[in-house]
C-alpha cells in the first residue's frame, strides 16, 4: 500500500439531512484555508438527500489533489448520527478517531438501534469521542450540536485554534456567532478531556 | 482588493463569467448545475433569469449574443438534450458576443435518471468543449471559454461534473471591485451567417469544418492543454476531475493533462505517447479521448482496465491500474441500516400518491421529489422517464391499453415540470381526443433542485412578484371542459380524495391541480418575510376564478 499523502489530513463528516454537515465543513475547509493551507471540500447534494444521509469530505494540507477522501484515509470520523458513523466507518484510517453524537434518528423501518451501539462503536475505532446528549442538556444548544462536535474534532486537527475565529463569525447565521463560538470553545474542552482520561490524548493528536 | 475565497465549483463557474464580462446568465435548474446562475445572479449588472426549460434558455442565449451581450447558459447534461436543437444549428451561425453553454453531468447518477457523457455533445455539434478540474480552473477555464467563442465565432461548452460543481477549493485574486470588460452591444444584421435556411446552412457547414480545422491547430498549443513531465515510465492523458485523482493515486506519473477535450491536439498527444513507456487514458465514464487516441494508432490502457460505469477516486485508480486495495477498518459486525430519501414530513404531495394507490391506477411519473412517490410507504409510480413525459407517456399507456375494462391510466407531474415540458402534452392529449387523468402537484416551487421560481410560482428569480399560469383558463384555452377541471387545496386530503373520485369516472381529458406550499420553501418565505404573501396568493388559485398577474 503506498503511503497516502502524509501533509493532506483528512476530515471526513457525515450525518442525516438537516443537521448541519454542510456548514460545520465549510467552516473547518475556511478555518484550513486561513491557516495558510491549500483546502478542499466535496459532498453531494440533490435526490438522494431527501431525509437520506449527508456527507462532506475535508481536506487540506500543503497541496490538495482529490477533493474526495481515499478509503481508509480519514484520520476523523465526525457524525451528528450515531448509526451514520458506522454506514462511512470503511473511509476512516487504521488510527482514526470518530467524533460522534449520540442523536439517534431512525431510519424508516428501523424501530430501535442495538443497545450495546455505543459499545460496537467503541470496538470499531481506535479513540472515540462520544458527545452524550443527555448531559449536554441545558450546556449547550442542539441549534449549534455541529459547531461544537467540530470544536471537539478540532483537537486532533493540526491547525492554529484561532484560524476558526474568522469562519465561525462569518459562515454562522448573523447574530449566532457568539452562541457558535461558545459552542465550539465547549467542544474543545469535552473533546481535551475524554481523551485525557483515555491516555490517548497524544496518540490521537499525534502531540 | 483581492482576496483568497473558498469556492465551489460552481460558484467559481460563475465569477469567472462575470469577470469575462458575461450580461445575460439563464438556464433551467438541475443538479449539479443549479447554483451556477443563484451565484451570478449576486454579481452586479448580470441579468438572470430561469427560463421555462433548457431549449428556451438557450434560445435566449444565443439571441443575447447575437446582439452584443457575453452570456452564460447553464444545465444539467439532460437538460442539453433538451437544448441539443438550437445547440447544434448554434454552431453553424456561430456568435456575436461569446457564448458559453455549461454542461453539467453526473456521473454515478447522484440526482439524476442516468449517466450520459456529455462530451459526445460536443463532438456531434462541433464546437469545443471545456472541462476544468478544480474551482481554480473552473474560474480560469469559464474564461479562456469566452475567449474562445469569441475567437473561433462558436457557441463553446464547458463542462462540470457533480463532484467538481459541489466541490469547493481555494480561488485566489478575487477582486469583486473591478468593472470587467463587455462586448459592443449592437446586432449584426448579416442573414446568410444568421438565417439557417438551407441555401446559407450549407455556406456555414463549411465555415464549421474549416473553423474546427483552426481549432484543431490552436489546440496544440492552448494554455488550457499542459504537458507534467515526470517519470517517463508511465504517462497518463486526463481530464476533468479525474486528474486530480491521478495526482493523488500516481504521484509519479507524467501526465497530459487536457483542459480542452474537443477538438483533441493530436501531435501533443502523439509526442506525449512517444515520450513514456506505458500510456494510461484515464477519463470517467465514456472512452471518448481513448478512442481517438487508439484511432490515431496509439497503444493506450484506458477502459480495459477502467470502469466506464460511475465516478473514478482515487482507490478506484489504485485498484484498476496499481492492483492496490483498500483496506478499510472493519465494523465491529453492524450492519448497518439502509436510509433511503423520502418525501419530507408535513409535504403535501403524499396525500395525491396515498389516493392513487388506494385506487390501483397506473401512475405515469416524472422528475421531481415527488418521484419518490415509487417507494414505500407510497408504491404510487409505475413509470418515470423524463421531464414532462408522464402526460404523454401516460397517452401512449392509454391508446395501446384500449377503452374497454381497461386499467386507468393517471398522470403526476410537478409544476415547474409542467411548465417545463408537461403543456405540450396536454395540449396533444386533448387535440388527439385522449383519456386520461392529469394531475399537477403544485408547491408553487422547483423544490427538487432547491426551490427555485417556475411560470407557476407567481415569482421570477430573486423572488421577483410576477404573472402567474391560471389552471381554469389554461384548461379552458387548450379545450379542457370546464367538468373536467379542479383545482383543490393540497394539503386537504378529503378534497383530494373527492377530486379523484369524480374526475376520473369522467371521459376525456381531466386537470387535477393539488395547490399547495413546499415545506422546505415555507421555513425559506418566513425568514424573507414572504410566507403570508405566498400562501394568500396561493389560495387565490383554488378560487373559481383563478390566478392571474400579480406583480
Amino acid at each position: 500500500m503506498p503511503e497516502p499523502l502524509s501533509d493532506v489530513f483528512n476530515v471526513l463528516l457525515v450525518g442525516v439531512g438537516g443537521q448541519g454537515i454542510v456548514l460545520a465543513s465549510d467552516i473547518l475547509a475556511e478555518a484550513a484555508m486561513h491557516a495558510g493551507l491549500d483546502a478542499k471540500k466535496s459532498e453531494i447534494h440533490g435526490m438522494s438527500q431527501r431525509g437520506g444521509p449527508v456527507f462532506s469530505h475535508v481536506r487540506f494540507g500543503a497541496r490538495v489533489h482529490s477533493p474526495v477522501i481515499p478509503l481508509g484515509e480519514a484520520q476523523v470520523l465526525y457524525s451528528l448520527e450515531r448509526m451514520e458513523l458506522l454506514r462511512w466507518a470503511d473511509h476512516a484510517a487504521p488510527d482514526a478517531t470518530a467524533v460522534y453524537a449520540t442523536t439517534d434518528m431512525l431510519p424508516s423501518g428501523v424501530s430501535a438501534y442495538p443497545d450495546d451501539l455505543d459499545a460496537r462503536i467503541a470496538d470499531t475505532f481506535p479513540h472515540v469521542v462520544r458527545f452524550d446528549n443527555r448531559e449536554m442538556r441545558g450546556k449547550l444548544s442542539p441549534k449549534v450540536r455541529n459547531v461544537a462536535l467540530l470544536g471537539a474534532a478540532s483537537v486532533l486537527m493540526p491547525l492554529p485554534p484561532d484560524c476558526f475565529d474568522l469562519p465561525l463569525e462569518t459562515l454562522t447565521p448573523p447574530g449566532t456567532a457568539d452562541v457558535n463560538r461558545a459552542g465550539f470553545a465547549l467542544g474543545r474542552q469535552i473533546a481535551l478531556a475524554q481523551l485525557a482520561a483515555m491516555g490517548a490524548l497524544s496518540a490521537a493528536t499525534g502531540a | 482588493m483581492a482576496s483568497r475565497r473558498m469556492l465551489s465549483g460552481n460558484e467559481a463557474i460563475a465569477l469567472g463569467a462575470w469577470e469575462a464580462g458575461t450580461v445575460v446568465g439563464c438556464g433551467y435548474p438541475g443538479t449539479p448545475s443549479t447554483e451556477i446562475l443563484e451565484a451570478l445572479r449576486t454579481f452586479p449588472d448580470v441579468y438572470t433569469e430561469w427560463s421555462v426549460n433548457e431549449k428556451v434558455a438557450l434560445e435566449v442565449g444565443l439571441g443575447a449574443s447575437y446582439a452584443g451581450g457575453r452570456t452564460l447558459v447553464t444545465m444539467k447534461h439532460v437538460g442539453v438534450n433538451v437544448a441539443a436543437d438550437p445547440l447544434f444549428t448554434a454552431a453553424y451561425t456561430g456568435v456575436n458576443a461569446g457564448l458559453v453553454v455549461v454542461t453539467a453531468d453526473d456521473p454515478s447518477m447522484h440526482s439524476s435518471q442516468n449517466e450520459q457523457d456529455n462530451r459526445h455533445y460536443a463532438v456531434a455539434a462541433k464546437v469545443p468543449l471545456l472541462e476544468p478540474s478544480d474551482s481554480a480552473e473552473a474560474r480560469t477555464f469559464t474564461r479562456l471559454a469566452f475567449e474562445l467563442s469569441e475567437a473561433f465565432d462558436t457557441p463553446v461548452l464547458l463542462r462540470t461534473t457533480t463532484r467538481l460543481s459541489h466541490s469547493k477549493g481555494i480561488v485566489t485574486d478575487v477582486a469583486l471591485d473591478v468593472v470587467p470588460e463587455r462586448h459592443p452591444v449592437g446586432i449584426r444584421r448579416d442573414p446568410r451567417k444568421y438565417v439557417m435556411v438551407p441555401g446559407n446552412a450549407r455556406l456555414r457547414r463549411l465555415e464549421v469544418e474549416a473553423r474546427l480545422e483552426r481549432l484543431r491547430e490552436a489546440v496544440e498549443t492552448h494554455p488550457a492543454n499542459v504537458v507534467e513531465r515526470r517519470s517517463p515510465a508511465v504517462g497518463v492523458i486526463t481530464s476533468g476531475v479525474p486528474y486530480t485523482y491521478v495526482r493523488e493515486a500516481m504521484p509519479d506519473a507524467s501526465v497530459l493533462k487536457l483542459g480542452i477535450v474537443h477538438p483533441l491536439p493530436r501531435r501533443l498527444i502523439e509526442e506525449f505517447a512517444a515520450s513514456v513507456d506505458t500510456l494510461y487514458v484515464v477519463e470517467e465514464l465514456d472512452p471518448v479521448i481513448e478512442t481517438q487516441v487508439k484511432a490515431w494508432g496509439l497503444a493506450c490502457h484506458g477502459k480495459d482496465l477502467l470502469p466506464e460505469v460511475g465516478e473514478l477516486s482515487p482507490q478506484a485508480l489504485r485498484t484498476a491500474l496499481l492492483d492496490v486495495a483498500a483496506t478499510p477498518l472493519p465494523t465491529a459486525g453492524i450492519a448497518v441500516p439502509p436510509r433511503p430519501p423520502q418525501l419530507c414530513a408535513g409535504c403535501p404531495h403524499g396525500h395525491v400518491f396515498t389516493v392513487l394507490h388506494e385506487l390501483d391506477v397506473v401512475v405515469s411519473g416524472d422528475i421531481g421529489c415527488y418521484s419518490l412517490g415509487v417507494l414505500p410507504p407510497y408504491h404510487a409510480m409505475d413509470t418515470l422517464v423524463d421531464m414532462g413525459a408522464s402526460l404523454t407517456m401516460a397517452q401512449g399507456m392509454d391508446i395501446v391499453l384500449g377503452t374497454g375494462d381497461r386499467p386507468r391510466v393517471a398522470a403526476v407531474i410537478g409544476d415547474s415540470t409542467f411548465a417545463h415540458s408537461g403543456l405540450t402534452g396536454l395540449l396533444n392529449a386533448v387535440w388527439n381526443k385522449r383519456d386520461g387523468l392529469y394531475i399537477v402537484l403544485d408547491n408553487g416551487t422547483t423544490a427538487m433542485t432547491g426551490t427555485q421560481p417556475n411560470p407557476l410560482s407567481g415569482e421570477r428569480m430573486g423572488r421577483e412578484n410576477s404573472s402567474a399560469l391560471s389552471y381554469r383558463a389554461l384548461a379552458a384555452a387548450v379545450g379542457v371542459p370546464p367538468e373536467n377541471v379542479a383545482v383543490v387545496d393540497g394539503h386537504d386530503k378529503a378534497a383530494i380524495t373527492t377530486a379523484i373520485a369524480d374526475l376520473i369516472e369522467r371521459p376525456g381529458v381531466k386537470l387535477l391541480a393539488a395547490v399547495s406550499l413546499c415545506v422546505i420553501e415555507a421555513k425559506d418565505l418566513r425568514k424573507v418575510g414572504k410566507y403570508d404573501e405566498k400562501r394568500a396568493w396561493r389560495e387565490l388559485e383554488l378560487l373559481p376564478s383563478g390566478a392571474g398577474h400579480h406583480a
